[in-house]
C-alpha cells in the first residue's frame, strides 16, 4: 500500500496541485446560490403548503430562460395543492403591478405572491402595504438561498471538462511524440486544417445544411485523415531525413495553417446543419459532453497502449535511449512514424470537435493551441528530453489549465492577466516537479 | 603545525544516499610524490569517496586535511581551488573547443576584457612540455584521440595548479602503448612531488605504477599496504572478500560443426574483406588495438551498421541482414561494449531492459504477458545473481556488474544461437567477471556460437579457443591454441 502510493505521487503529484487548485476556486467563488427553474418551484410549493386552505398565489417571474419553467411548474403545483393562482406575471416589474391592479380591483384579498429570486427583490414589493391596502399582507414566497461555490457547481466543472476537451485530447499526441524524444509544434494549424476541410467537405460534398449523418462521418473522417497524411510527412521527414522534429513540424504549422486559411478563403464555413453540434455540444451519456465521454475513452485507451502494450514499450524504449532501443531490435523508424501520425491524427479529431462545438469550420481556430497542449504535457510531468511520462499525467494537466483557466473567469481577472498567471504556473508546476524528482 | 604532513589525509568519511551506506568511515592518506592505488569492487566506494574529494558529493561527516590544514569540500570549485583536480572516465572537455581552450575553461587569461590567445597557446605548450609530449592545440577536442584527450584533462588539472590528481580509470579506452605513455607522464608528474591517486580494475597496472594500494570494499578500508607486500592474488582475494580459486572458470572444448560463417564483410576503411567462420561451442577471441575494426565488424554482423559487402551465413543458410532487428531475428545477440549508451535504456526500468528484445515473444495481440515476463526475469534474476531490490529498479542505478548481468539476461531470454560479447568485462569486478565467464562457457558448452572482443589480453587468452587479431580493418592473424599463446605473440600481429 505504501509503496503503490509513493508511486503514485511520484507520477501523479500534480494531482495534488490540482485538487489545491480546485480547492483555493471553491473558497474565493463562494457565493449565495438561489435555485431556479423547476427546483426552485417546487421549493415554493413546498412553502405554499403552510399558507392554510385555498390561497390566493400570484405568481411574479423575470424574463430569465429558466423563469418560463419556474412558472410552469409551479402554476402545476400550486394547483395540485389546492390554491387557486390569481395570475402569472412574467416579464418586468410594471407586468407584475399591472396584474396586483387586477387582483387589487377584484376585490380580493391576495395570500402569496410566488416569485423567483431575483423577482423577489423588486421594489414593488417592499411598497405593497402603501400601494395596494386592499390585498391584506400577502407573504413574499421565494426560493430560499445557500452559500456554495460557483467553481463547484455542476454547470461549471461540465464547462471546465468540455473547454479542455479539445486541449486534452490533442495532447494525448502529444504526449506520445514527447515520450519519444520529439515535439509536435503542428498541432495547433491541424486543428484548423481539419475544422476548415471537415466544414468544407460537408458544404460541398455532403449537402451543407442538409448533410446527412453518413455524410458528415464521412467528411470528419477524410478531414483526420488528411491531418494524418500531414503527420506521415513529418514523420518521413523526421525519421529518413534526420531533420529534427522542432523544424519538421514548425514547417508543418506554417504549411497547414496557410493551407486552412487558402481553403477557407479568409471565412469561416458555417453551412452545416444543425445535428453538426452533437458532438462538441451534445450530452448523451449521463449528462457528460460527447466530447468529454470521447476524451475519457481515448485516454483510457491511451493509458492502456502505453502501460501494457508493446508499441508503448517501444515508444518508451526509443524516448530514452534510442540507440539502445534500435540495438535490441526495436523499429525505431517504423515508432517514430506512428506517434507523429497519432498526433496529426488527433491534432484532426480536435479540429472536427472545435467544429461542431462552434458549428463553423474557421482557419483561425487552434492558434497558440500547440504550446497550451504541449504545457498540458509538460505540466503532467513528461520530460521534453524523452523516456518518461504518463497518459493520466497529461490529463490532469490538461485540467490543471483548465481549471486556472475557469477560475480565474470565475473571479474576473482580466484575460491578459490571465496569461501571465498561466505562465507562472506551468512554470512553478514544472519546478515543483523537479524538486520533487531532485530528492 | 610544522611537523611534515601527508599531501592527504582522509579521516572517518561517512556517505550515505537514501538507502545506501556509500561509504562508512573510509581513512585515505596520500604523500606528495607518491602514487596511491585505489582497488575495490564496484559498489565498493571508491568513485563516491573521489567525488567527495572532487566536491562532487558532500560527506555526511569526517575530516579531510591536505598538507595539515582541514579543509572544507562543498562544491567542485572549492575542490579545484585546493589543489584536488579529478579527471573522470568520461571526460569533462567540450568536444567542439580546442585543447587550448578547454585547458583555460573557467579560468581564461585575458588583457582588458579580451582573451589574450597567444599567451593563452603559450601556457598550453609549456604545460605539454612539462609533460613530455604534444597535441595539437588548435583542433577541437572531438577530433583528438582518447589518450590525447586525457592528456588535455592532466594538462588542465596543472593549468589549475593541481597537487593531487585522481584518475579514475584512465587506462579503460587506452591501447597497450599509450598506457605506456600514460605511466610515464605519471612518473614525471611524481618527480614534481603531486600526488596521484589511481583507480583500476586491471591488477598489473598496479604493479607497474603504483607505490602503495589502498583497497576498499562495501565502504570500509580493507587493507593498505606498500605495493611490495603484497600479491595479486590477495588483492583480489581483499577485494571479492573471499578466496578465489582461479580468474578463469575451467571448461571443455569440442569443437562441433560451422555456425556462423561471414565473408568478405567490408565497409569503408573500417572493415575491409574480412572473413572468418565460428563453430559450435566454440568461444572466437577477437584481438587488436582500439581502432583497429573489431567492433565495427561485429556491428556488420549484427546490422547495426550497413555493410558495403560481404555474406553472412548461419548453418549454412545465407541472411539477409539490413537491421539489428533482422539479425535478431536471425538469432544473433549483440552485447555493446558501451553498456549505457547502447545496451541500455538507463531511466528504465530492469524489467523493462530486459523485455525490450523479447516483447515479440511475450507479447500476444500486442499485449505484454507482464506476467510471464516477470516470471522470467525473476529467474535470470536467480541464475545470474542480479542484485536489484525490485525489478522496478531503474538500470541507471545498479553497478557496472549488474548492468551488464541484465544486458546478458535479455540475450540469454532471446535464446540467441549467435552471441557476441564486445568488452563484457569492461568495468567489472572480480567476483562479476568470473560469473559472466562461466555464463560464456556455458553458451558454448550449449552449442552456441560466441564471439568475444577484449582489449584484456589475458583475458582472451584465457578464455577464448581461437584467436582473430585484426589490424586497420584487416584480419592479420590467427591464434589456432589460443591458451598456448603469449600477449607477445598477439601484439606483434595487432601492431603488424
Amino acid at each position: 500500500m505504501k509503496v503503490f502510493f509513493k508511486k503514485f505521487v511520484a507520477d501523479y503529484g500534480m494531482v495534488f496541485v490540482l485538487l489545491l487548485l480546485c480547492a483555493f476556486f471553491s473558497v474565493v467563488t463562494i457565493s449565495d446560490q438561489s435555485p431556479t427553474g423547476e427546483a426552485a418551484a417546487a421549493q415554493v410549493a413546498a412553502d405554499a403548503k403552510a399558507l392554510g386552505p385555498a390561497p390566493l398565489v400570484l405568481i411574479v417571474v423575470g424574463d430569465q430562460p429558466d423563469d418560463a419553467a419556474f412558472a410552469a411548474m409551479l402554476e402545476k403545483d400550486l394547483a395540485a395543492l389546492g390554491a387557486r393562482v390569481a395570475g402569472v406575471a412574467k416579464g418586468e416589474p410594471k407586468d407584475a403591478r399591472a396584474e396586483l391592479e387586477g387582483i387589487a380591483a377584484s376585490g380580493e384579498k391576495l395570500d402569496a405572491i410566488a416569485c423567483t429570486k431575483s423577482a423577489g427583490t423588486w421594489l414593488l414589493f417592499a411598497d405593497l402595504k402603501t400601494d395596494f391596502p386592499s390585498l391584506g399582507s400577502p407573504r413574499l414566497l421565494a426560493p430560499h438561498s445557500y452559500r456554495w461555490p460557483n467553481f463547484l457547481k455542476s454547470e461549471n466543472l461540465l464547462n471546465i471538462a468540455n473547454q479542455i476537451a479539445v486541449i486534452a485530447i490533442i495532447a494525448i499526441g502529444m504526449t506520445l511524440v514527447i515520450i519519444t524524444g520529439g515535439i509536435d509544434l503542428s498541432v495547433g494549424s491541424l486543428l484548423a486544417l481539419s475544422a476548415v476541410l471537415a466544414a468544407r467537405f460537408i458544404r460541398d460534398f455532403a449537402g451543407g445544411v442538409n448533410a446527412s449523418a453518413g455524410g458528415m462521418l464521412l467528411a470528419c473522417l477524410a478531414a483526420i485523415l488528411a491531418c494524418g497524411a500531414a503527420g506521415a510527412f513529418s514523420g518521413l521527414m523526421i525519421t529518413r531525413f534526420h531533420i529534427p522534429p522542432f523544424i519538421v513540424t514548425l514547417a508543418m504549422m506554417l504549411v497547414g495553417s496557410g493551407l486552412a486559411y487558402t481553403l477557407a478563403g479568409g471565412q469561416s464555413i458555417y453551412q452545416l446543419p444543425d445535428s453538426f453540434i452533437w458532438l462538441g455540444r451534445g450530452a448523451d451519456f449521463f449528462g457528460l459532453p460527447n466530447a468529454v465521454v470521447l476524451m475519457l475513452v481515448l485516454y483510457a485507451a491511451a493509458h492502456v497502449l502505453m502501460s501494457r502494450m508493446k508499441l508503448g514499450r517501444y515508444i518508451y524504449s526509443v524516448g530514452g535511449n534510442s540507440e539502445a532501443a534500435r540495438l535490441s531490435g526495436v523499429p525505431v523508424r517504423r515508432v517514430l512514424m506512428i506517434a507523429y501520425i497519432v498526433s496529426a491524427l488527433l491534432a484532426g479529431l480536435g479540429g472536427v470537435i472545435m467544429a461542431s462545438q462552434l458549428k463553423s469550420g474557421s482557419a483561425t481556430y487552434g492558434n497558440m493551441y500547440e504550446l497550451y497542449v504541449i504545457a498540458a504535457v509538460v505540466v503532467g510531468g513528461a520530460s521534453l528530453s524523452g523516456g518518461m511520462g504518463k497518459m493520466p499525467g497529461t490529463l490532469i494537466g490538461a485540467f490543471t489549465i483548465a481549471v486556472i483557466q475557469n477560475g480565474m473567469n470565475l473571479t474576473n481577472v482580466e484575460s491578459y492577466t490571465q496569461k501571465v498567471v498561466l505562465g507562472l504556473v506551468i512554470l512553478g508546476a514544472v519546478l515543483l516537479d523537479k524538486i520533487r524528482h531532485a530528492r | 603545525m610544522k611537523r611534515s604532513a601527508p599531501l592527504l589525509e582522509m579521516r572517518g568519511v561517512v556517505k550515505s544516499f537514501p538507502g545506501v551506506q556509500a561509504l562508512r568511515g573510509v581513512n585515505l592518506t596520500l604523500g606528495a610524490g607518491e602514487v596511491l592505488a585505489l582497488l575495490g569492487e564496484n559498489g565498493a566506494g571508491k568513485s563516491t569517496l573521489m567525488k567527495v574529494l572532487g566536491g562532487a558529493h558532500v560527506a555526511d561527516e569526517g575530516r579531510i586535511e591536505i598538507e595539515g590544514q582541514a579543509i572544507t569540500l562543498g562544491t567542485p570549485l572549492e575542490s579545484r581551488e585546493a589543489g584536488v583536480s579529478v579527471i573522470y572516465q568520461e571526460f569533462n572537455l567540450i568536444p567542439e573547443l580546442t585543447a587550448v581552450e578547454n585547458i583555460f575553461l573557467g579560468k581564461e587569461t585575458t588583457r582588458g576584457g579580451f582573451i589574450d590567445r597567444k599567451k593563452e597557446r603559450q601556457r598550453a605548450r609549456e604545460l605539454f612540455q612539462r609533460l613530455g609530449t604534444e597535441v595539437d592545440l588548435e583542433a577541437p577536442c572531438r577530433s583528438l584521440t582518447t589518450a590525447q584527450q586525457q592528456l588535455v584533462e592532466i594538462a588542465k588539472a596543472l593549468a589549475f595548479d593541481a597537487r593531487i590528481i585522481v584518475m579514475d580509470e584512465p587506462s579503460a579506452a587506452l591501447t597497450s602503448h599509450e598506457v605506456a605513455r600514460l605511466f610515464a607522464i605519471i612518473r614525471e608528474l611524481k618527480s614534481q612531488a603531486l600526488g596521484i591517486i589511481y583507480i583500476t580494475h586491471r591488477l598489473d597496472e598496479v604493479f607497474a605504477i603504483a607505490d602503495r594500494v589502498s583497497i576498499l570494499r562495501d565502504g570500509s578500508n580493507v587493507a593498505e599496504r606498500p605495493v611490495d607486500q603484497i600479491t595479486r592474488r590477495e588483492m583480489i582475494e581483499m577485494m571479492v572478500g573471499r578466496e578465489l580459486k582461479d580468474e578463469f572458470p575451467p571448461r571443455q572444448f569440442n569443437p562441433g560443426k560451422i555456425r556462423l560463417e561471414v565473408k568478405g564483410l567490408c565497409r569503408e576503411r573500417a572493415v575491409r574483406n574480412v572473413s572468418f567462420n565460428v563453430r559450435s561451442g566454440e568461444i572466437l577471441g577477437l584481438a587488436g588495438l582500439v581502432g583497429a575494426g573489431r567492433t565495427e565488424t561485429v556491428r556488420l554482423i549484427f546490422g547495426a551498421d550497413a555493410r558495403e559487402a560481404g555474406e553472412i551465413r548461419l548453418d549454412g543458410n545465407l541472411l539477409a541482414i539490413r537491421s539489428p532487428s533482422d539479425a535478431i531475428g536471425a538469432g544473433i545477440g549483440l552485447l555493446t561494449e558501451d553498456r549505457k549508451l547502447q545496451g541500455l535504456v538507463l531511466p528504465h526500468s530492469v524489467l523493462e531492459n530486459f523485455g525490450l528484445p523479447n516483447l515479440e515473444r511475450l507479447s500476444r495481440h500486442g499485449f505484454v504477458q507482464s506476467r510471464q515476463e516477470r516470471e522470467e526475469f525473476g529467474n535470470y534474476v536467480n541464475v545470474l545473481g542480479i542484485r536489484i531490490p525490485h525489478q522496478e529498479q531503474p538500470a541507471v542505478h545498479l553497478s557496472g556488474g549488474n548492468q551488464q548481468k541484465v544486458v546478458l539476461a535479455k540475450w540469454l531470454a532471446r535464446n540467441c544461437e549467435v552471441l557476441i560479447f564486445d568488452e563484457p568485462t569492461r568495468g567489472i569486478d572480480a567476483g562479476a567477471k568470473y560469473e559472466i565467464y562461466r555464463l560464456m562457457n556455458d553458451l558454448a558448452a550449449r552449442g552456441k556460437a560466441v564471439i568475444m572482443i577484449s582489449s584484456e589480453l589475458p583475458e582472451l587468452i584465457g578464455m577464448a579457443d581461437r584467436i582473430l587479431v585484426m589490424h586497420d580493418g584487416r584480419i592479420t592473424g590467427e591464434i589456432a591454441d589460443a591458451r598456448g599463446s603469449t600477449q607477445e605473440e598477439i601484439m606483434q600481429m595487432a601492431v603488424a
